[in-house]
């Protein structure tokens, strides 16, 4: 177990340093000269060359790129380029509110989707089940836009019972106030595809032999769907659900800027439109820092739930 | 002629007859005789059909190609909820009744218009009398009257300047006389006609949609063929690319990109969805050609001495280009969605082109005032077109690959 970590550990390298070096080419090479977009449109040629030494733009490329690696390692982006804050402090304080909105929905949409996906697959080829397929298809080709839209409309503007936006400083008061309608939207939008893919899960499981054996011993109806299949079905389920986590961390960035919650998902929109490039290099970096290391601890979690996996 | 060869062939041998008959129907055969049966999928083909000939006409400039003008009265509500009109009186000019008004307004102050203020004084309050239909309207008219007196007791000039201004409002407010009160499906915030700009939308939207779709395709199968068919340190070399491109969370990738291309256009937002999107067909085609490549037929192949890209893409690819069409087919729908938050945020199509996405960002505020008809039907539209073509996938693949009937969801 213990040399099977170690050895993924080691595997993660060329990935994390695949991902430094593709930022890296996206923003000092395809989007030209940095100091250019920096400088903006009203400049001399020396605060462009004084904005070149700044960021070391006038190095030869190895040398930039050393400059990059040491400023992942060391969480050290300087200062962004429209407001002067840190870029590590920036990191810091949007987390928070992300994680507000992203945990709570994440554990809520997830428990009411394998519910839900236990229920439908059990009565499958029903009407119900058809339903509820239909109105899940139908659901998903709505624009995630329009529901906000419509519900920040709706429940916030016209029946006032949620606030239209904000934040607040306590814990308490965000989650139950301001990240309420937040959370409402972000499970509608993701039950819909979470329940179709969780019922084909499933499905898989349902025909087989061993459901037909617990049967046949007398354990009742409940106790199959809710230990022997969805057991069995997890191992997908948490493939899936891991998968998802960092971009959900973004994914409800529409929802932030929307409510105007200041989270991580807003930080990337604020960044893109204000060509702030610390900002936005260093949260694809660490975003995609955490997708590899949740994709090694998906694998582990395997092990925990399903003791035939064998880790090599 | 043609009968004396039927004849002929009636003629002919049993066995010779029975040849055109005995030759087996291909894949696409059998996958279109499947997907025929499947009533949910025809109909879906039709829909994505129809959205699709929508897209051509309107590209070719047949239909909705003056979607720009502005031919109805702002926010003209739409035909069928004509009654609920008049009682929501938004901003400025609004209803029927206040384009009759609005011409005569102007030129009956600018004639009458004297030093002395009380005569002013009365004809602001005739004026806010006259109107009864709008009340909100007699404020913006009068108001321009006032500087005009003002002006006159100091410039000798002032009575030929209102003239003209008199002259000039007419003809601007003559141009709204023509401009209907309602269309069919309303107007927006410059009186656009908002069936227009969704046919128009919907061009945008799918074309980039599918152009993207093909990039992306196109990358993966290329990436996926090199990786699967030459193995080793292309594989590894290909493997890794991946999964670089796969920890990055797919809308933080495309944000990134966007704020690296400055420039805005259709091609900028194709290329970054195609460049972006090609991670999921790269995994399932460098899989089937890892399956393929060790099959016999690809070993007689090499055995008549075909070379490996003949190999690759002669040989191997037709055999898995149902897999290629059903990644397509996913790939589009998924664009298509991300097309319309990325125009939505305003780092998608450029300013001057109308989508789905643009749409949305325009209605979000319209919403606030009650003018709900732009948000409806872009809606409508794309929830029309991404369920039946999400149901059309699902068609596809299990014409195509009836082993996987039913495991795929609805």
């Amino acid at each position: 177990m213990g040399a099977y970590i170690v050895r993924r550990l080691w595997q993660m390298l060329p990935t994390m340093l695949g991902v430094i070096l593709l930022v890296f080419f996206l923003f000092n090479w395809v989007g030209g000269d940095p100091a250019y977009v920096l400088a903006g449109k009203i400049s001399n040629q020396e605060q462009i060359d004084n904005i070149r030494r700044q960021l070391g733009v006038d190095q030869p490329y190895w040398v930039q790129l050393g400059i990059f690696i040491k400023q992942v390692v060391t969480a050290d982006f300087g200062a962004s380029w429209s407001t002067n804050e840190r870029v590590s402090h920036i990191l810091m304080t949007r987390l928070g509110p992300s994680l507000t909105v992203v945990v709570p929905l994440v554990i809520l949409a997830t428990l009411i989707s394998i519910g839900l996906a236990l229920a439908v697959a059990y009565v499958r080829g029903s009407l119900t089940d058809r339903m509820v397929m239909i109105v899940c298809t139908v659901g998903l080709s709505v624009s995630i836009l329009v529901y906000i839209i419509v519900f920040q409309y709706v429940f916030a503007y016209k029946l006032g019972w949620f606030p239209v936006q904000g934040w607040g400083d306590g814990f308490l008061e965000n989650l139950f106030v301001y990240a309420s309608l937040p959370i409402l939207i972000g499970l509608v939008v993701s039950i819909a595809p979470e329940l179709r893919l969780y019922r084909t899960f499933v499905l898989d499981e349902i025909y087989q032999d061993y459901v037909r054996t617990a049967r046949a011993k007398g354990v009742s109806e409940n106790r199959i769907m809710w230990i022997h299949v969805l057991r069995n079905a997890s191992i997908p389920i948490i493939t899936n659900l891991m998968a998802g986590i960092p971009g959900l961390l973004l994914g409800s960035f529409l929802i932030e800027r929307f409510f105007s919650i200041p989270g991580i998902g807003r930080e990337v929109i604020l960044a893109v439109e204000r060509s702030d490039f610390p900002v936005i290099k260093a949260i694809t970096v660490y975003v995609a820092f955490a997708t590899i290391a949740t994709n090694l601890l998906a694998d582990l979690t395997y092990k925990a739930v399903d003791p035939r996996v064998q880790l090599k | 002629m043609a009968t004396d060869i039927a004849a002929l062939r009636d003629r002919a041998p049993p066995l010779v007859r029975e040849i055109p008959h005995t030759v087996s129907p291909g894949l696409w055969v059998l996958a279109w005789r499947r997907l025929k049966s499947d009533r949910v999928g025809m109909v879906s083909l039709v829909i994505v059909a129809a959205f699709i000939v929508m897209m051509i006409l309107s590209g070719a400039g047949l239909i909705a190609g003056d979607w720009n003008r502005e031919v109805g009265i702002n926010y003209a509500p739409p035909s069928f909820a004509e009654e609920a009109a008049p009682a929501t009186p938004g901003a400025g000019t609004q209803g029927p009744a206040l384009t009759e008004i609005a011409p005569t307004t102007p030129e009956y102050h600018s004639n009458v218009v004297d030093p002395i203020g009380d005569v002013i004084e009365k004809l602001r309050e005739g004026g806010a009398v006259q109107p009864p239909a709008a009340s909100g309207a007699p404020a913006a008219p009068s108001t321009p009257a006032a500087p005009a007196a003002e002006e006159k007791s100091v410039d000798p000039l002032a009575d030929v300047m209102a003239d003209i201004r008199a002259g000039k409002s007419a003809a601007a407010q003559a141009k709204p006389e023509e401009r209907k009160a309602t269309l069919p499906f309303g107007g927006d915030k410059w009186g656009r006609d908002v069936l227009k700009k969704t046919i128009k939308g919907s061009e945008t939207s799918i074309f980039v949609g599918l152009a993207a779709a093909a990039v992306a395709t196109f990358l993966g199968t290329v990436f996926g063929a090199f990786a699967g068919y030459y193995g080793r340190w292309v594989d590894d070399f290909f493997n890794w690319f991946y999964s670089v491109f796969n920890s990055i969370p797919y809308l933080l990738l495309i944000l990134a990109v966007a704020a690296v291309l400055q420039q805005k256009g259709m091609l900028t937002i194709i290329l970054i969805l195609g460049l972006t999107g090609w991670t999921g067909v790269f995994r399932l085609i460098r899989a089937e050609y890892l399956k393929h490549k060790s099959r016999e037929y690809v070993q007689a192949a090499d055995a008549i001495g075909a070379s490996n890209g003949r190999r690759m893409f002669i040989h191997i690819f037709p055999n898995i280009s149902h897999v290629v069409l059903v990644q397509l087919s996913i790939l589009v729908v998924g664009f298509i969605k991300a097309e319309v938050i990325l125009s939505f945020l305003g780092f998608g199509v450029p300013v001057d082109v109308v989508s789905w996405g643009s749409m949305l960002n325009e209605a979000q505020n319209e919403l606030i005032l009650g003018k709900w008809w732009q948000l409806v039907a872009a809606t409508i539209a794309m929830a029309t077109l991404v369920t039946a073509f999400s149901l059309f996938t699902d068609s596809l693949r299990d014409a195509l690959d009836p082993k996987l009937k039913g495991r795929a969801g609805a």
